[in-house]
């Protein structure tokens, strides 16, 4: 419990609170016959997977606590874990639970200075606490909450707990809220612990008509999470977050059924206690859960090993106000009409609440070795992995990164130890840039990471390797490669930072197909620069993006863009009519509406257009039949 | 008329234009030779793909597209990949140029000596070069000048060697091939031919869309061609072609680039060098065979003025911008973008929209001389003007054009009889002066007899290339000249009446003067407001008023356009008459001419402009598409089905609104 005391953030002495108790007390109970020991770990404070920086092996077990204590309420991620320039003016990245954590980097703040214009000493700081007074009081439906009592499911209407559950983390969401901003929130929050807790909710919330929303781990960046302004009805945020045990594990059929609201990172730590991992690894599996990758159509990082989430999952289980919809049997493949998951996959929470999924596992890989390769450009990296999918032999993940971001990745180099070690960077920047004539402003970097038994391991790194090879592609080691995963976890964090210093962004993504890959990343950079300067912007913007995925007929590409936003009187403002524009210019470039993030409410007014209005309609009737009373009412996708 | 509420007028008089520079000056103070071998180092394009000349050929014949209609067209015909490859290589050795900076500098050279030989003055604006400096450094460029004279490609190639721009690679036609040793010449100065017809030819398409498309996406070089498609002979601007300027947007339709920058040029001369020559080509003297021959006997040219020319770099015209809203360019996903595509319906219109805005933006920056004004109103006055007269109505003239928003470059603090002068000076060879009379003849009158036929001739040369003077302000004018002349045709005030009759003018003369499609209301507006702003009407809510003063502006603005009336009456009269029902489209031409001339000796018709082809042609085109005529293929020849009741009432419309004023064609 000191744990508790010292992660957080304000010191008020917290009032007993009766649903928290209920909360727990439901926590034992039977599913589908069997009697499980609960875990009661609501979120793990120490852990380890691929993407901490430093393997950390504290494990304090299960804590006690809902995840808003450990985690910052206008930020990303842990409240101990932030980006700060310390007095002398270095960068360093706080806490104990990432590799980076405790460590000074050096080139930080040059790279922020020069790339966004910024200057540490314009601070734009957020409100340090969040104004409980700001909360509107609840829209309560008292039936709802009788009959909820009566049946036993933990709940609160506590401003705190309904604040933390009305936003995701996209900019305008963040940005209000370090402003000290709320807008909507849910009226009530709900904690059902099992798949007959979330029945209960739903009939009751038909019953009484109520709105839920269902909240999984509060990563979303598409406006999934946002309460409809329209919506009149008392708004319940339903949170799987008590729902996230594993039932079983099967190890003959290689699956595990799991309950939905478990996260990432306590699913693949708890399958690798016994050996299984499910590979699944999206950016934000320390926060994301089952059930969320379930309702966008998630994709994980190694998905060219594992699959994305359609691949990986064999059964659903979800309630909807018209019932429990689920397959008779986990046959690895069916015809028998369309596939009833893909109505699921994706519907974002429109048509019910995923309860329990029956996921694919796998025996936990033998070897792991992170590479890079560097190209002498951007054009060449793309060749590069094109003709990797091509021959199919692309290792467990394989991302170029472009220039701006191989150098933003630079900028997160932590401070070297021994002058012998900078002596070898100077002599790899060397050979590089001078021997191989490599134009530092033009140079890109794949990483890699392979993944199997050892020996096929090194068989197929050196398959890759050979073909880079043949694209002027040279190998750049193992640590600028686990560098380039790293900075895809810790850019979250970095946007706090910057938006400590009047720096704003986000990142958004698309799938193109091979052919266009090279126009579409230069024509949405280009279009992002130029919409930032026909919009006042005063510095020019970081625009910059990765090919994160490979398939056969295509690729998945990631745009980071932020700016300074400095002499803008409304920067949200700005930012949005921006990333619309590069949104557009994705789709004219033949890039899709989304690769994984999915549509929510953001992407919305481009749906028709995506999917035809015969589609839009499919998808309108099936909604029509699942919940005609409009239940699940946070009005996404549709 | 629903888009009135969102036309604002235009401000012709505020229009900013940029000042000239003459770049004589400075070859007529330092050597040519040290011009023409100086460093040049142009501003590059910041994407630019370094390639040469010779590694494009390659790039081309291995590119997906070509390959793609490659296997098309071989396995449509039978032939062999190989076969059609050959072919196909063939084709662009036939295309390509082979810009060389030598030979660059050969012309920098000998153009320098003739230029300065031929032209007072050549007078460029600098603020466009340096327009046009940032646009090329940004997204690849297409230059599209006027095309008033052979000079124009010499002449642009020049001024951007003098201004250290990249050298531009030229679409010409095919006829400069003929011409032995120019030919190769221009193809080393970054000329590249394309046959004039090749409808049907799908491999010809693709390898010259693929070849212009390959030097625009590497940045090779800025692409220069001419929108009208061949030398205006009249001097008014002709209808634009789509083909190229489709080929020029579709990469960045297609996403392969971000933008393309067009820059609209506007070539204007004080005198034309082929004058006489378009004249005579358009009364059907054939026009001499492209030859080195022909080229060197022309060195007479050289001897004469021909006054000061000026070129005008518009601004540079943004793709994407234009495309806003108008094009969906994800209409191009769903095909390999390989595949060669015809353009959308929507495309199609985009296309044709945004070549007549260029071509408008070509004609408002085209520079005016005085002697523009006196052949307006030379033209006008058959019997002559005294010079006094001249000089005033010249004034009076000077006025109203640039409250119009003419760009027209008027000497400052001279007398306007001074300027008169000068102008009439440049142009002798058009005019007869005697005894402060003066009036258009002709000069050089051969010795020998000549038949009345020939005298006819004659008088029509002098009377076309004035013609072609006047045609270059025609622009100014059009709109308020279609609304005069509607006003003068509907029998009431009413301004739907009004409106009815300018469109039915606008909607016969659009192959004659540059109207865009689907503008007439605008065009409406835009009319109503200069003359309203003149002081000549006033427009009220329903009605249009001709105010007090109004009447010799308007009767002015009418007479403008009348030789056009009476030359489109002409040759309905002759398609009502005509009785050979096999007229063939070849045979069109000549019949109507002979028709004119023969209403013209027996003195019925006054309007020589009416024995001119192009005038023809277009009235044909305009019948064609109001449905009077139809053509009909037997066999291998076209002929003209005329459809006279619709003749008929095109002509009385035409001609029977304005009884009053058309004595001559009233007894036709």
């Amino acid at each position: 419990m000191n744990t508790r005391a010292s992660l957080r953030r304000s010191a008020k002495p917290r009032r007993p609170d009766p649903t928290r108790a209920a909360r727990h007390r439901c926590r034992r109970g039977e599913v589908n016959g069997v009697t499980f020991r609960t875990f009661i770990v609501t979120l793990s404070v120490g852990h380890e997977h691929l993407l901490s920086y430093r393997p950390c092996n504290i494990k304090t077990g299960a804590v006690y606590l809902s995840r808003q204590e450990i985690m910052k309420w206008n930020g990303w991620g842990y409240s101990d874990s932030r980006f700060l320039f310390n007095k002398k003016g270095q960068a360093e990245f706080t806490g104990k639970r990432y590799r980076l954590s405790g460590l000074i980097l050096p080139s930080l703040k040059d790279w922020f200075e020069g790339t966004f214009g910024a200057n540490l000493q314009h601070k734009s700081p957020a409100t340090p606490t969040v104004n409980l007074s700001a909360v509107a009081p609840p829209n309560l439906n008292e039936p709802f909450i009788e009959d909820l009592k009566a049946a036993g499911v933990a709940a609160s209407h506590d401003p705190e707990d309904r604040v933390f559950r009305a936003h995701g983390h996209c900019l305008h969401e963040i940005f209000a809220l370090r402003e000290g901003r709320i807008g909507r929130v849910p009226d009530m929050v709900v904690w059902p612990s099992c798949h007959s807790d979330v029945e209960k909710i739903v009939e009751l919330a038909c019953k009484h008509n109520v709105c839920l929303i269902p909240y999984g781990g509060g990563t979303s960046v598409s406006s999934a999470l946002e309460c409809p302004h329209e919506e009149t009805r008392s708004i319940v945020s339903l949170d799987t977050s008590q729902m996230n045990r594993i039932l079983w594990i099967d190890e003959k059929n290689l699956t595990a059924h799991v309950e939905a609201g478990i996260i990432g990172q306590d699913l693949e730590r708890q399958l690798n206690e016994h050996g299984y991992c499910t590979g699944h690894e999206p950016d934000s599996m320390e926060f994301s859960s089952l059930g969320g990758w379930v309702a966008t159509r998630a994709s994980g990082m190694k998905k060219n090993i594992y699959g994305n989430i359609e691949d990986l999952v064999v059964h659903i289980k979800m309630v909807t106000p018209r019932g429990v919809i689920e397959k008779s049997c986990l046959g690895p493949r069916m015809s028998t009409g369309p596939d009833i998951h893909h109505f699921i996959l994706g519907s974002e929470g429109t048509l019910g609440v995923v309860t329990e999924v029956t996921m694919k596992i796998r025996p936990i890989p033998e070897y792991q070795k992170y590479g890079s390769v560097v190209f002498p450009n951007f054009q060449q990296g793309v060749a590069c992995l094109r003709e990797v999918a091509r021959q199919r032999c692309a290792p467990a993940s394989i991302r170029l990164m472009d220039n701006e971001q191989f150098q933003f990745g630079h900028a997160l180099k932590p401070q070297v130890s021994s002058i012998f070690m900078s002596f070898l960077d100077g002599l790899k920047k060397f050979y590089i840039t001078k021997f191989k004539g490599f134009d530092p402003h033009h140079l890109c970097v794949a990483t890699l990471l392979f993944e199997g038994d050892r020996g096929k391991v090194l068989q197929h790194e050196k398959q890759v390797y050979d073909i880079a090879a043949k694209f002027g592609g040279l190998a750049a080691g193992e640590d600028n490669g686990q560098r380039g995963y790293m900075l895809t976890f810790v850019i979250a964090y970095l946007r706090d930072l910057g938006m400590d210093y009047y720096v704003i962004g986000e990142s958004f993504e698309t799938s193109v197909p091979w052919d266009r890959v090279l126009d579409l990343c230069r024509n949405v950079k280009e279009r992002i620069v130029r919409e930032c300067k026909e919009r006042g912007v005063q510095f020019p913007p970081l625009s910059t993006c990765r090919v994160t995925q490979t398939y056969d007929a295509g690729a998945c590409v990631y745009f980071y863009f932020a700016f300074n936003y400095r002499g803008l009187s409304d920067p949200v403002h700005v930012y949005e009519q921006v990333e619309h524009a590069a949104r557009e210019e994705i789709l004219a470039n033949g890039g899709s509406l989304s690769h994984h993030h999915g549509v929510g409410k953001l992407r919305k007014e481009w749906m028709k257009e995506s999917v035809s209005g015969v589609g839009l309609g499919m998808l309108k009737s099936v909604k029509e039949y699942v919940d005609p009373q409009n239940i699940f009412g946070n009005r996404n996708l549709l | 008329m629903a888009s009135r509420a969102l036309y604002s007028p235009r401000h012709p008089m505020l229009k900013k234009r940029d000042d000239f520079e003459d770049i004589l000056e400075e070859r007529r103070r330092s050597s040519d030779l040290r011009y023409a071998l100086r460093c040049y180092t142009p501003t590059l394009y910041r994407g630019l793909v370094p390639c040469k000349a010779s590694m494009l050929k390659s790039i081309v014949l291995q590119s997906d597209h070509l390959q793609y209609v490659i296997k098309q067209v071989s396995s449509e015909s039978g032939e062999s990949t190989e076969g059609v490859s050959e072919e196909a290589s063939l084709i662009l050795d036939e295309m390509a140029h082979c810009l060389q900076l030598s030979t660059i500098r050969f012309f920098a050279f000998t153009l320098s000596k003739a230029f300065k030989r031929l032209f007072r003055s050549v007078c460029v604006n600098e603020e466009g070069i340096q327009r046009l400096q940032q646009a090329v450094q940004e997204h690849p460029v297409v230059l599209l000048p006027s095309h008033r004279s052979y000079m124009d490609f010499l002449m642009m190639s020049y001024l951007l060697y003098t201004y250290d721009l990249p050298l531009p690679v030229i679409a010409a036609g095919m006829d400069f091939m003929s011409m032995k040793f120019v030919g190769e010449m221009l193809r080393m100065s970054g000329a590249f031919f394309i046959r004039r017809s090749f409808g049907g030819d799908k491999l010809y398409w693709a390898v010259f869309s693929e070849y212009v498309k390959t030097m625009l996406r590497n940045g090779y070089a800025p692409i220069e061609f001419f929108l009208e498609g061949t030398r205006s002979r009249t001097c008014k601007s002709l209808t634009p072609k789509t083909g190229l300027l489709n080929i020029v947007m579709e990469p960045f339709f297609k996403g392969e680039l971000f933008d393309v920058n067009l820059v609209p040029v506007s070539i204007s001369y004080e005198r034309i060098l082929e004058e006489s020559l378009y004249a005579r080509e358009l009364l059907g003297i054939p026009k001499p065979k492209e030859s080195t021959s022909g080229l060197l006997k022309a060195r007479r040219v050289l001897s004469e003025d021909y006054g000061s020319m000026y070129v005008y770099f518009g601004h540079p015209v943004s793709v994407r911008s234009l495309a806003e809203g108008k094009i969906n360019r994800s209409q191009y996903n769903l095909l390999p973008r390989y595949i060669p595509q015809k353009p959308s319906a929507d495309t199609h219109e985009f296309l044709s929209d945004a070549a007549f805005r260029l071509v408008r933006i070509q004609e408002e920056n085209m520079v005016l001389k005085p002697w523009v004004l006196i052949a307006t109103l030379l033209l006008q006055n058959p019997d002559g003007l005294d010079l006094s007269s001249l000089a005033e109505q010249t004034d009076w003239l000077r006025h109203l054009a640039l409250a119009f928003g003419a760009f027209l470059d008027w000497p400052d603090h001279e007398a306007c009889s001074e300027v008169v002068s000068c102008s009439l000076a440049l142009h002798r060879h058009l005019l007869s002066v005697s005894a402060g009379h003066v009036q258009l003849s002709v000069t050089d009158v051969p010795q020998v007899e000549t038949t009345p036929e020939e005298a006819v001739f004659h008088q029509a040369v002098v009377v076309l290339s004035c013609a072609s003077y006047r045609n270059q302000i025609l622009h100014v004018f059009l709109r308020p000249a279609l609304l005069a002349m509607a006003m003068q045709s509907a029998n009431s005030n009413r301004k739907d009446d009004v409106y009815n009759g300018f469109n039915f003018l606008r909607k016969v003369f659009s192959n004659e003067f540059i109207l865009c499609p689907g503008d007439s209301v605008q065009d409406f507006e835009e009319a109503c407001y200069l003359l309203m702003k003149r002081g000549v009407l006033q427009v009220l809510e329903h009605e249009i008023v001709m105010s007090a003063s109004g009447h010799s502006t308007l009767a002015f603005l009418s007479s403008v356009l009348d030789p056009f009336l009476q030359g489109y009456q002409v040759v309905c009269r002759y398609l009502c008459e005509e009785t050979n029902e096999n007229l063939t489209e070849k045979e069109f031409i000549p019949a109507v001419r002979s028709f004119a001339l023969k209403l013209i000796l027996a003195g019925r018709l006054k309007c020589y402009e009416a024995l001119s082809s192009d005038l023809q042609k277009n009235a044909l085109a305009a019948f064609l598409r109001l449905k009077a005529v139809r053509k009909v293929k037997v066999g291998d020849q076209v002929t003209l089905k005329v459809n006279k009741v619709a003749v008929n009432s095109l002509e009385d419309i035409l001609g029977g609104k304005i009884p009053t004023q058309k004595p001559i064609l009233a007894r036709l």
